[in-house]
């Protein structure tokens, strides 16, 4: 991998801090996930069938002597663990995994466990903090310039070679920035070129985490600041679809230029998050239709972040960019799963409407995330917004109680 | 990490139930820990009350003589020795073990014998060795009572002893009904196993 850096020293250093937060993450994952991740609930592990089944089984058959088995065991199973002492041991064993940010939601707290979390907190801000924060700026600052160096060069196969070494190998920094462990799954399912890719979205991280497994072309407005300064590097290396705030509103000069981007078949794949905001990565919201009607192969991708090690949703009413980024490079590590899933294209006589439905169930079940029914939407802060025809959507009162389930799930 | 250190120490005589039993040290914890939870009153031993409060139990047709079984000799207080005793019958069997074992030591008490005569106790009563024709209709009662009549119970209290019954005496010995079981996976269906 071809890096371009300032001087010996930051070789060094850049070498020293990618070791020593490459092998902690996976190492840390590893160790904490059996030692600390304990299931409070079962002492014992049971079939399911409640008694009433065996005893009306012995009422479908003649009696024989073996049927004392069923019915000791289930006795004895009994006198080990019944409903009662779950709910004992659960409430006394349910204290802190020592991994999550804070420690309100247990009950049980020690001045042990107290002095422990001290030391995470210490850790965590005054270790792995600077440590992420000298990445981060290692990585954003290669970017910008590998990604200007490489778009000096004329149009050619070389340049869009070199510009995807960039892009991975910057990705890659980033993520490491942060004390990422990404598995991927099913790669042979990788979104092609030509193609568009749909995901569904939890944090800005999402854009990183998927493009350290691939180049993708990304769609969305020009930002000012960082972000600007990132995007306009980006276009000279390889072409995105960046549009000014007043051409998004737009939706065909959106549609129009995303067509004119798929029909070039050499182009990367189009990255688009259809939910259009960020979910708190329990659910999947209604995907806008927008993406569905270009008429492309779509390749979905679900992403799980798995919560106990870092909460990666951005509730972009209650945090900004900077204290979200902050909360991040805080946490232990983002540890998410990613699924690629065979590419889905809009079959006969289906509408824009049902394939994107169709598309958004395959995300959630393969995420293992829940699905928001149709006309309902669920605004980042928490609250409800109805969206489209209500009528036509006879699942409103369940998806009330589905809210009322995530909110509850909505960790600090 | 709990309110509880788990110092299995604190359990008396851990060793040699340990080497009774054959249960590891973490499954005598947790069972130690129901135990106290089971003995409401703080006495430091169960008695047949502490078992009948439990509601599961109550509504199994076997409950009582489950329960009688943990208080052999007409005694009644049940201290945790001879808790974790009856509950190793329901140990899983161990293949490895099974193999390693020293066969001059006595059979551990979740082998497939003591799985049987642990069963074979729940039928018979009176302890006579023989479960009578008299003791088959009281289990029968029992577990179908409720949904039969007294002559379809007397008629399959018959079959099920003519069946198994081999030397004619009208009453099913121990080494009858392990004979007309021998088929049957005791191991499996008579296992309890405890999570780590």
């Amino acid at each position: 991998v071809v890096l371009i850096e300032p001087d010996f020293g930051l070789h060094i250093l850049f070498i020293f801090y990618s070791i020593m937060l490459h092998d902690f993450t996976p190492l840390l994952t590893a160790v904490a996930r059996p030692l600390f991740l304990k299931s409070a609930s079962c002492i014992i592990q049971r079939d399911e069938s409640p008694m009433e089944k065996g005893l009306s089984g012995l009422r479908g058959r003649d009696f024989e002597l073996s049927d004392v088995f069923y019915f000791s065991k289930k006795g004895l199973e009994a006198i080990v663990e019944d409903e009662v002492t779950q709910r004992f041991s659960s409430e006394e064993l349910v204290s802190w995994n020592l991994l999550t940010r804070t420690n309100v939601n247990f009950q049980y707290i020690s001045p042990r466990l107290t002095i422990v979390w001290v030391l995470g907190v210490i850790v965590r801000y005054c270790v792995l903090l600077p440590l992420r924060l000298t990445l981060a700026f290692i990585g954003i600052s290669l970017f910008v310039i590998g990604t200007t160096l490489v778009g000096q060069l004329p149009r050619s196969s070389l340049k869009n070679l070199l510009s995807e070494v960039v892009h991975l190998t910057c990705c890659r920094i980033c993520v490491r920035a942060l004390s990422g462990t990404i598995h991927y799954h099913n790669r042979q399912y990788r979104p092609q070129k030509g193609g568009i890719c749909v995901a569904n979205h939890t944090s800005p991280i999402d854009v990183l985490i998927l493009t350290t497994d691939g180049c993708y072309a990304m769609v969305g407005q020009v930002h000012g600041g960082l972000m600007g300064i990132i995007q306009r590097a980006m276009v000279k290396a390889c072409p995105h679809v960046w549009f000014e705030r007043s051409e998004m509103k737009d939706r065909h000069l959106v549609i129009k230029r995303l067509k004119e981007h798929i029909a070039d078949k050499k182009e990367l794949p189009i990255l688009i998050f259809p939910e259009g905001t960020c979910i708190n990565n329990t659910s999947v919201m209604m995907f806008k239709k927008g993406s569905f009607e270009i008429g492309a192969t779509i390749h979905p991708v679900a992403i799980k972040y798995n919560p106990q090690f870092g909460d990666a949703f951005w509730n972009s009413s209650k945090y900004n960019m900077v204290s979200y980024l902050l909360r991040v490079m805080t946490s232990w590590a983002i540890v998410c799963d990613v699924w690629y899933m065979p590419p889905m294209t809009r079959e006969e006589g289906e509408d824009a409407v049902q394939f994107a439905n169709r598309v958004k169930s395959a995300i959630a079940v393969q995420g293992g995330l829940t699905e928001l029914p149709c006309g309902v939407g669920f605004e980042g802060n928490g609250s409800l917004k109805a969206e489209g025809n209500l009528q036509t959507c006879s699942y409103l009162s369940p998806a009330v109680i589905i809210l009322k389930k995530t909110s509850k799930l909505d960790r600090k | 990490m709990g309110s509880r250190s788990s110092h299995a120490a604190r359990i008396p005589d851990v060793d040699s139930i340990r080497r009774e039993t054959g249960f590891s040290q973490a499954s005598l914890l947790r069972l130690y820990h129901r135990f106290r939870a089971l003995d409401r009153t703080g006495k430091g031993y169960l008695s047949r009350m502490d078992l009948q409060q439990i509601e599961a139990l109550a509504v199994n047709p076997l409950g009582d003589r489950i329960i009688d079984s943990f208080f052999p000799d007409g005694s009644l207080r049940l201290d945790f020795p001879g808790f974790v005793r009856v509950l190793s019958h329901f140990r899983p069997v161990d293949e490895e073990e099974d193999g390693n074992r020293d066969p001059k030591e006595p059979e551990p008490l979740n082998s497939r014998m003591n799985k049987l005569r642990f069963a074979f106790q729940l039928y018979d009563l009176d302890r006579d060795g023989k479960i009578s024709r008299h003791e088959m209709l009281q289990v029968l009662r029992l577990m179908v009572g409720v949904q039969v009549t007294e002559e379809q119970l007397e008629s399959i209290a018959d079959r099920t002893v003519q069946e198994a019954d081999e030397d004619g005496d009208g009453a099913v010995s121990f080494l009858e009904f392990t004979k007309s079981l021998e088929k049957m996976n005791i191991e499996q269906k008579m296992s309890i196993r405890i999570l780590k």
